[in-house]
């Protein structure tokens, strides 16, 4: 018998205390967890996501819509830009790399993108079967949608227009599925790649006829369409860092085009998730201080009803330190449970808001990623069992031995 | 053996008590008479190394308490001081058997397991090691409660009202398994009791009497050796 049996025999004497002083303190530790891990997932999904992008080019708009639509495909883009602005902006001295995204058309709500190799080489994405795209309509999907809609090689959909699913269907020009991307934890998951000329040529078919039909368009006509063609976005890596001073003014106010720097934009999402973040880590704060009040009480309350079998430990011989440190065990008990519970609790939440975004294909959270800041969690959850149990444990440390021998 | 000298106590803010002197022999009986709050529980926490005298001195098995720091205090009442209060103070938290670990516990020493089943056999109630106290009779919890004071063969069992509740052959029982427990450690038998049968039962014991608190002095403090 020892110490830390005993406790553990004590606290499990009163069930439903125990129990109830448990499960408050595993909610208090499993909020604490699922906001570290949120947080620190959307920080590095976003990271992730923006590395060695300088800026965003598209049409005039909201930046942070540009942003987001163009680097997270989490919402719509302001609009499309004519494909020569882009190739102009490609060559313009301070503009190391330039990728052309094109976006309108969707496969199950999953993006169509049209694009080119760089964007690929850009994420340092790497194809689990199959090849590139070699001519227009063969599409490369990424891992999600391969996993979701169950592509593989040789496959053939019709996209839908539109970003949301459920537009009309361009059934006159099904892609077909040259590969398929390995998961790489980005954004391409979530995305149907192909080459840029796929979605002009799909739009052109839609608005000028099937290709196989025959000359329906006379060589001015489609002069005219090649003319008109459009990317939806242009994300750029600079030359040099200087170009960040210089480029997005010149961007904005001698082209009828934007820039949008996904650093700053980033920032600004954040600082506005942030008060979300703030009120979770609030409301874990305040069900800490519950479960401390809670497990505070639950010791007084021990301690008071224990009174006489803790003399009883300093009649048999027991030093006080002893008795004092057999409520303290109670606590770190509590604690170590609360804090196994709370973790496992946390990425289960985790999970479960990952699988939820999943299928809104947005964020790509992963319930089972451990970060160093959840070592926080067993840490605060042995300060709150060590502070609530000061008291009692003291109280007990001076237990008096006096009513063993005199009842009354 | 208990040798008191001149001891004296006061509580803090307190009037000092004094109690008489005494001189037991090592396997004694020793009996503490007087209304409540007259001061046999604190002469029994003295005798218990649980309080400090504040003058006087006082030997209780060979040790002389008085020198004695906290720490080796504790120490020597785990080994040497055998308590059955009034209210016996088994915990529900354990088992019979988990309640005489407690002895072990409590000293700092390794649980022995045979002792406590020989101890709880020889009080008669060995087939109850499993059970939980609030399980048991009132006479099978006092049993238990006397196996934990004798469990390490103390040299001075301190028994504190041990008939209080119980009817005349209860009565009869109970303070024969104290004298035979006593007897078979050897050991000094002190019991604070103003129930006329323990006295009727033991009438070679020596007698300790103590009377109300106000009019408490030496004079109106008397013990007799029969």
């Amino acid at each position: 018998m020892n110490t830390i049996l005993l406790a553990w025999r004590y606290l499990w004497a009163r069930p439903l205390a125990a129990g109830l002083n448990l499960l408050l303190m595993t909610l208090g530790l499993g909020s604490m967890t699922f906001v570290l891990l949120a947080s620190a997932q959307l920080a590095r999904a976003f990271e992730r996501d923006l590395a060695g992008i300088d800026v965003v080019v598209g049409a005039k708009g909201s930046p942070m819509q540009l942003i987001l639509a163009g680097v997270f495909h989490i919402d719509v883009p302001p609009g499309n830009i004519p494909l020569a602005e882009v190739q102009t902006l490609a060559r313009h001295p301070q503009v190391a790399q330039l990728i052309p995204l094109s976006l309108g058309d969707s496969f199950r709500g999953f993006r169509i993108v049209g694009t080119t190799p760089a964007y690929l080489a850009h994420y340092k994405a790497t194809l689990a079967q199959g090849t590139l795209w070699g001519a227009p309509m063969q599409v490369v999907p990424g891992a999600q949608v391969a996993a979701g809609a169950g592509l593989k090689v040789g496959d053939r959909f019709a996209g839908s227009h539109g970003l949301g699913g459920g537009g009309d269907a361009h059934g006159a020009t099904p892609y077909t599925v040259s590969g398929v991307l390995a998961p790489c934890g980005c954004v391409l998951d979530r995305l149907v790649l192909t080459a840029t000329e796929s979605v002009w040529q799909v739009h052109e078919t839609m608005h000028g006829g099937a290709p196989e039909a025959g000359p329906a368009l006379d060589a001015e006509d489609r002069a005219a369409l090649e003319a008109d063609r459009e990317v939806t976005v242009a994300l750029i890596r600079y030359q040099t860092p200087l170009a960040a001073v210089t480029f997005p003014r010149w961007v904005n106010s001698s082209t009828p085009m934007q820039a949008a720097a996904p650093a700053v934009e980033i920032t600004r999402l954040l600082g506005m998730v942030g008060v979300g973040t703030r009120v979770l880590q609030g409301f874990g704060a305040v069900l800490l201080l519950t479960a401390g009040l809670s497990v505070f009480i639950a010791l007084w309350s021990a301690v008071r009803e224990r009174r006489a079998d803790l003399a009883m430990l300093r009649m048999l011989g027991a030093p006080p330190w002893k008795v004092g440190a057999l409520l303290l065990c109670e606590a770190l008990w509590l604690a170590l449970m609360a804090s196994v519970l709370g973790l496992l609790a946390g990425h289960g939440l985790t999970a479960v808001a990952s699988w939820w975004l999943q299928a809104d294909q947005s964020v790509a959270l992963s319930g089972w990623q451990w970060i160093a800041a959840e070592a926080w969690v067993p840490l605060v959850a042995v300060g709150v069992a060590v502070l609530s149990a000061l008291l009692p444990a003291v109280s007990a440390y001076r237990v008096d031995v006096g009513p063993l021998l005199n009842p009354r | 053996m208990i040798d008191t000298h001149d001891l004296r106590f006061r509580y803090p803010g307190g009037a000092e008590l004094r109690f008489p002197d005494m001189a037991l022999p090592q396997g004694g009986t020793l009996l503490l008479h007087g209304p409540s709050g007259s001061g046999k529980s604190t002469w029994l926490a003295l005798v218990a190394g649980l309080l400090t005298s504040s003058s006087g001195t006082l030997v209780v098995a060979g040790q002389a308490l008085g020198g004695l720091g906290g720490r080796a205090r504790d120490a020597w009442r785990a080994g040497a001081i055998g308590l059955l209060p009034q209210k016996l103070h088994l915990s529900d938290a354990l088992t019979v058997a988990g309640n005489l670990g407690l002895v072990y516990y409590a000293a700092g020493l390794p649980v022995d397991h045979d002792a406590i089943t020989r101890t709880l056999a020889a009080l008669g109630v060995g087939d109850l090691a499993a059970r939980r106290p609030a399980q048991l009779s009132g006479g099978q919890a006092q049993r238990v409660a006397l196996a934990r004071a004798v469990l390490r063969a103390p040299r001075v069992i301190l028994a504190d009202e041990p008939t209080a509740s119980l009817d005349d052959a209860a009565c009869a029982a109970a303070l024969d398994l104290l004298r035979q427990s006593a007897a078979a450690c050897r050991a000094t038998l002190v019991i604070a009791t103003h129930d006329r049968r323990v006295a009727e039962a033991l009438p070679q014991a020596s007698r300790l009497l103590f009377s109300s608190q106000k009019d408490m002095n030496p004079a109106s403090m008397g013990h007799c050796l029969l």
